[in-house]
């Protein structure tokens, strides 16, 4: 097989391992049928309808391909949850909301190579025995819905979709659900409520865990696109081969996508854990701007903890015990796990010396200020009031005991809501303030210690003392 | 002027709903989208329309219409822009970005709340509003001109003038 | 019985151990332990979203051991040790587990309890003084056991809706909403008519009635009492009385045959609120608003308030020993085949034994109830709109109440019937007697809490108790036997109807020594077999089943289906 060329000043840096972003910026490339089938296209399918789905299931998980969307969760095994005596209609649903700021790399999937997720997707149907499943995509991709409208189509057309599906007597039909513009979607169980038409507010777990009772109340798999997509590579080369990229309990690739302030960001797919933040920022990014030196790093979407650049960080146990400074990292789950944060979707945002640490945390809060959905008093009422704080601490009219607020409210918060939410929008407040409390109170006076904007909290307060 | 559907849109909408074949309701989002596309955005008549095709009852429908920022509830300019607000963009420019383009497309944005979230320009060739990460935060400042992605925007006046 | 044990569950709250059948909720569990678990959202009878989080409570279960570990050893009871969870859990949605514990007086359970108070207060207004929720406000209560005291809120409060009128009597505050959703689901869930929902978003979250559409159904007004905050408040109460001034009375509704369980809210004989009561037998914890509201003509202008006696062609103010000896003149002049007795479904079984009492002693040649019918909704209220038709078959023994009421109209017209004694009904109005029917009459007596048209062509009009005056006991549609309570007590000369009629049988020569109502109802358990061997006390607050009719109630069948399916606590 010839190299694959791509195009001018997009080449794959050295250190990557493309699998699921083989495809993407090819120079040869574009997202029709024909060209997709002429590397190979829908073979693993023609494969999958050969085998026995559990062999499949059983593939998957052998192989211990962990979730790409963000918790990191073991793909098989979420498969394997099905109830075994299930006589309910099964549903996969494809989370195509790519919503975690910081995080870009569903969007190339979808709009380069719309066949690869939906081949992947047909082989997880037929694991699971889904015949119905929804591809629920943000509202925010419009070019990217109508090119897999026209894939599924041509797929539909070829028999790879539909009835009877190349002779194997299974059926399956995919439809395409575009969001209108809401995080909370990419919560799996908001997303079965948007996608069965009503507010998008996550559901208790127990008992709504979506294996059991998902869409519609019935077993239903939620799986992220990347995830998916690797679905059929592992059947290509099979789990053992698949299994050796990577590190163990971290195997395979995954993309990692990157922001902020270094000199080349963008997106790079490697083995999970082969390549160090120092790598991934020196190296694959071309390092920091200018004159800059590195303050911290959100390794894993917005929601990920903050890193110090500063910190040492203790992983392993006992004798495995290691010390790490941010640029050893290896970008794996386990060990950005260990250092107190997690590697989630992959969106790594840089952050250098000239950044104001009170502005980045601010525009952190108004973000999951604007997403919370509102249904549980935590996160509803919670996150705003850190927003607010916030605000002001920019605006120079806090004082110190605000950040002692702030930190309050965020722990009030984590943990104590119906879904991951609250710790999404807890924990960057949390981590800044415990790593960068002294530049917050810096931006604070400690004059406007009596400073209440609400009169009516300050009658309250002065009738109680 | 009364609120009415053209027929090629309702049967493109007729045709949306038979991808839910478990539950109807589950159209809601499609449905909007489709009226939104047509009529600019989702005025009081278009829930009512929608609650009806979907045998909801209105409110089921305005709940959603509310909750979702990618439902307007008045009409934007002839090009509707989007600039992304989150945080790699903002890093990247993105707060500057947007008051540039206000500046170039006689846009006043001090009207806008929580509430009222759209600014339109006097000539009512543009509106605009942040929007929370748009997923390119590798390539920020961005924005969506309508449903046209932008990225990486440095020159403003050239990206206008392709609106105009 | 062996079966019944091994669906039992052991579960420690508290550091004791208790058993619970297989399927409870951590917050019955609790509750039925003597343990209260804080809650908003949270209501057996409807869906759990799980939203408001105060029923949080630190959880636990047994430890799992590593491999290669041994397994916990069991203690002398056969309780493993239970091995904390560092992440709360909402009791009111998960069910207990075998060996589960819950701490609900932890650290962490009380610093949960603190987080969410402090959050729910941020943005509510602090209007207590001036809400009508105040004195039964889950805000206030929990605040005070788990509050801060003081709030670190410093920012501006969201700005939301206020005094919006949501339907025809009921306002909503949205400020003071906190979101929990069980007007929501009340309405959609157990009235079908789903016109409340949530618009906007996060911390902007407004609870709304969709434009031009009002919550007007008949059952609205139980989204006021399920209402834990001042959101949502009855126009009807609203700024009437604040209300740990009032004084509480367990009743029925006497509107239809269901006989709902109600709480009547009064104050120095007026009486100002009434709300349903809990019964999972008769009307769950709802009621519909037209019978909720029906209890303002209680306090009408016109009430009677002394016996009166037809001198000539008016009416004059007697003492009830000249309007009883009138009565018992006139009386004793017929034979009793010219006397006819029209009783009402709307007295009580005391009463209604009264009456038959003096259908014996005068030997009456006619008795018979008047019948109110409508349409059955479906829900709560029956198509019989008596309370105590099944009283009137069993103690007065008509085996088709209201059949006779034409036949009595004939012997009028004929004049073979000479009397009425028209007890808690008006003729003219509810029975379709003319007055001029009634004029052909030698003598009509006739006892009304009200006046009305038939009073003024009878010769003796006796002033009688209203439902909230009196007490006694009446059978509802399913054969429930039911305690009506006296709340207040009657405007003026007003007596309950059994007296007056002791008094009638005691003027016309009869003599029996009640003083009571509960010598009635004694007289009750001897002479009407079904009653045999019960006693007042028996009956309780809810009623015990007394006979079998064969008839359901809607809203309760319903309920039962969603309980078989785990939906709801019931």
């Amino acid at each position: 097989m010839s190299a694959i060329q791509y195009r001018p000043g997009k080449e794959p840096h050295a250190k990557e391992h493309r699998v699921v972003f083989k495809n993407v910026d090819r120079a040869d490339w574009d997202t029709s049928l024909k060209t997709y089938e002429g590397e190979g296209g829908y073979e693993q399918l023609k494969k999958a309808l050969g085998m026995e789905p559990k062999a499949i299931t059983d593939e998957v998980k052998a192989a211990g391909l962990r979730g790409r969307g963000g918790a990191g969760f073991p793909a098989g095994m979420k498969w394997s949850f099905l109830p075994p005596n299930n006589e309910k209609p099964v549903y996969l649903i494809c989370n195509a909301d790519e919503s975690e700021p910081g995080t870009f790399k569903d969007r190339y999937i979808i709009h380069q190579d719309p066949h690869q997720l939906i081949e992947g997707m047909a082989i997880a149907c037929f694991a699971t025995g889904a015949h119905l499943a929804y591809i629920y995509i943000r509202e925010e991709f419009p070019e990217g819905a109508e090119i897999l409208e026209k894939a599924i189509a041509e797929a539909h057309k070829a028999g790879y979709l539909g009835k009877d599906i190349q002779g194997s007597d299974f059926d399956l039909e995919i439809y395409i659900h575009r969001g209108a513009g809401a995080y909370i979607c990419g919560e799996e169980t908001g997303l079965i409520e948007s996608l069965e038409g009503k507010r998008p507010y996550p559901r208790i777990k127990p008992p709504y865990f979506p294996a059991a009772m998902g869409l519609y109340l019935c077993p239903t798999i939620v799986n992220n696109v990347e995830t998916l997509c690797h679905v059929k590579h592992i059947l290509e080369i099979g789990s053992e081969a698949w299994a050796k990229t990577g590190t163990p309990n971290n195997t395979g690739t995954r993309i990692l996508c990157v922001s902020g302030d270094v000199k080349k960001p963008g997106y790079y797919e490697v083995q999970v854990g082969k390549v160090t933040m120092g790598e991934l920022i020196n190296d694959m990014c071309g390092g920091l701007k200018e004159g800059r030196e590195l303050k911290a790093v959100i390794p894993g979407g917005s929601s990920a903890k903050v890193l110090r650049a500063d910190e040492v960080f203790t992983v392993g146990r006992g004798d495995d015990a290691r010390e790490l400074t941010i640029w050893d990292i290896p970008m794996d789950f386990d060990t950005l796990a260990a250092c107190g944060s997690m590697a989630g979707s992959g969106g790594v945002i840089v952050i250098d010396d000239s950044r104001s640490i009170s502005w980045i945390l601010n525009n952190i809060n108004n973000f999951y200020a604007h997403e919370s959905c509102g249904q549980c008093t935590p996160c509803r009422e919670g996150v705003l009031w850190m927003k607010k704080i916030t605000d002001r601490v920019v605006a120079g009219k806090a004082s110190p005991t605000d950040i002692d607020t702030l930190e309050g409210v965020a722990k009030n918060i984590d943990g104590r809501t119906i879904c991951a939410f609250g710790e999404a929008a807890s924990w960057p407040t949390e981590s800044f303030v415990e790593k960068f409390r002294d530049e917050l109170v810096g931006d604070t006076k400690t004059e406007l210690e009596d400073d209440f904007l609400n009169a009516e909290a300050l009658t309250a307060a002065a009738n109680l003392r | 002027m009364s609120f009415a559907v053209p027929s090629d849109l309702e049967k493109e909408i007729d045709d949306r709903i038979t991808h839910y074949p478990v539950s109807k309701r589950s159209a809601v989002l499609p449905v909007l989208h489709a009226l939104q596309h047509h009529f600019g955005f989702i005025e009081e008549d278009a829930v009512e329309w929608a609650a009806a095709k979907l045998e909801l009852e209105p409110i089921q429908v305005l709940e959603v219409v509310t909750f979702y920022p990618g439902f307007r509830q008045s009409a934007p300019g002839k090009c509707h822009i989007r600039v992304c607000r989150t945080l790699s963009c903002a890093m990247a420019g993105s707060y500057e970005l947007m008051d540039s383009i206000c500046e170039k497309a006689g846009i006043d944005r001090s009207g806008v709340t929580h509430h009222n979230p759209i600014a339109v320009s006097d000539d009512g060739k543009f509106s605009i509003e942040f929007a929370e990460c748009l997923a390119s935060c590798g390539t920020g400042p961005v924005c969506l001109m309508g449903d046209d992605f932008h990225e990486a925007v440095t020159d403003v006046d050239g990206l206008l003038s392709q609106y105009k | 019985m062996s079966e019944e044990k091994s669906d039992l569950i052991d579960v420690q709250i508290n550091g004791e151990w208790h058993s619970f059948p297989k399927g409870t909720r951590m917050i019955e569990a609790c509750r039925e332990a003597g343990v209260e678990v804080p809650h908003y959202c949270y209501h057996p009878k409807l869906t759990s979203p799980g939203n408001c989080r105060m029923c949080l409570v630190e959880m636990g279960m047994p430890p799992r051991p590593r491999p290669g570990e041994d397994p916990p050893e069991p203690d002398e009871d056969g309780h493993l040790p239970i091995s904390w969870i560092p992440r709360p859990a909402i009791a009111c949605a998960n069910t207990i587990a075998p060996n589960m514990g819950i701490n609900t007086e932890s650290a962490m359970t009380e610093e949960c309890r603190k987080g969410v108070m402090e959050l729910l207060l941020a943005n509510h207004p602090l209007d207590c003084p001036i809400c009508d929720q105040a004195g039964e406000c889950s805000l206030q209560e929990f605040s005070v056991e788990h509050g801060k005291g003081e709030s670190r809120f410093r920012e501006q409060k969201v700005k939301k809706p206020k005094n919006v009128e949501v339907g025809p009597r009921i306002r909503l505050d949205d400020e003071r909403c906190i979101m929990c959703s069980r007007c929501v689901r009340f309405t959609d869930e157990i009235a079908d008519d789903p016109v409340l929902g949530f618009t906007d978003r996060g911390s902007h979250t407004v609870l709304t009635v969709y434009p031009g559409r009002e919550l007007a159904n008949n059952y609205s007004l139980n989204t006021v009492d399920i209402c834990p905050v001042g959101a949502l408040t009855s126009n009807d109460f609203r700024f009437q009385m604040r209300v740990w001034f009032m004084k509480e009375t367990k009743t029925i509704d006497v509107n239809c045959a269901t006989g709902a369980n109600v709480t009547v809210y009064s104050r120095e004989d007026k009486i100002y609120r009434i709300t349903p009561r809990q019964n999972n037998d008769v009307n769950s914890d709802w009621m519909p608003d037209s019978h909720r509201l029906n209890f303002h003509w209680i306090e009408s202008d016109a009430r009677l308030t002394d016996p009166l006696v037809k001198k000539g062609d008016t009416h004059k103010q007697a003492t009830w020993q000249e309007a009883v000896a009138t009565s018992a003149d006139a009386l004793a002049s017929l034979e009793g085949s010219e006397i006819a007795v029209i009783a009402s479904a709307r007295m009580t079984n005391e009463e209604l034994l009264m009456t038959n009492r003096l259908v014996k002693h005068l030997g009456a040649g006619h008795v018979d109830t008047v019948t109110r019918t409508g349409e059955a909704d479906g829900y709560l209220i029956s198509a019989d709109r008596n309370p105590n038709t099944n009283g009137v078959k069993l103690v007065l023994g008509l085996d088709d109440p209201g059949s006779q009421i034409d036949a009595i109209k004939e012997g009028i017209e004929q004049g073979r019937i000479k009397a009425i004694i028209a007890l808690q009904e008006n003729l003219v109005e509810d029975a379709d007697f003319s007055a001029d029917l009634l004029g052909k009459l030698d003598f009509l007596l006739t006892s009304y809490p009200l006046a009305n048209p038939t009073a003024d062509v009878a010769h003796v009009v006796l002033p009688s108790a209203g439902w909230a005056e009196k007490s006694g006991t009446m059978i509802n549609v399913t054969g429930r036997l039911q305690r009506l309570n006296q709340v207040i007590d009657g405007p003026g000369q007003t007596l309950e109807s059994w007296e007056i009629i002791r008094d009638l049988i005691q003027a016309t020569g009869g003599g029996n020594g009640i003083y009571a109502v509960n010598d009635i109802f004694k007289q009750l358990t001897q002479e009407v077999s079904e009653f045999e061997g019960l006693t007042w006390g028996q009956i309780g607050d809810l009623g015990i089943p007394l006979i079998e009719t064969g008839e359901t109630i809607p809203l309760l069948e319903r309920e039962a289906e969603r309980k078989a399916k785990g939906l709801i606590v019931g």
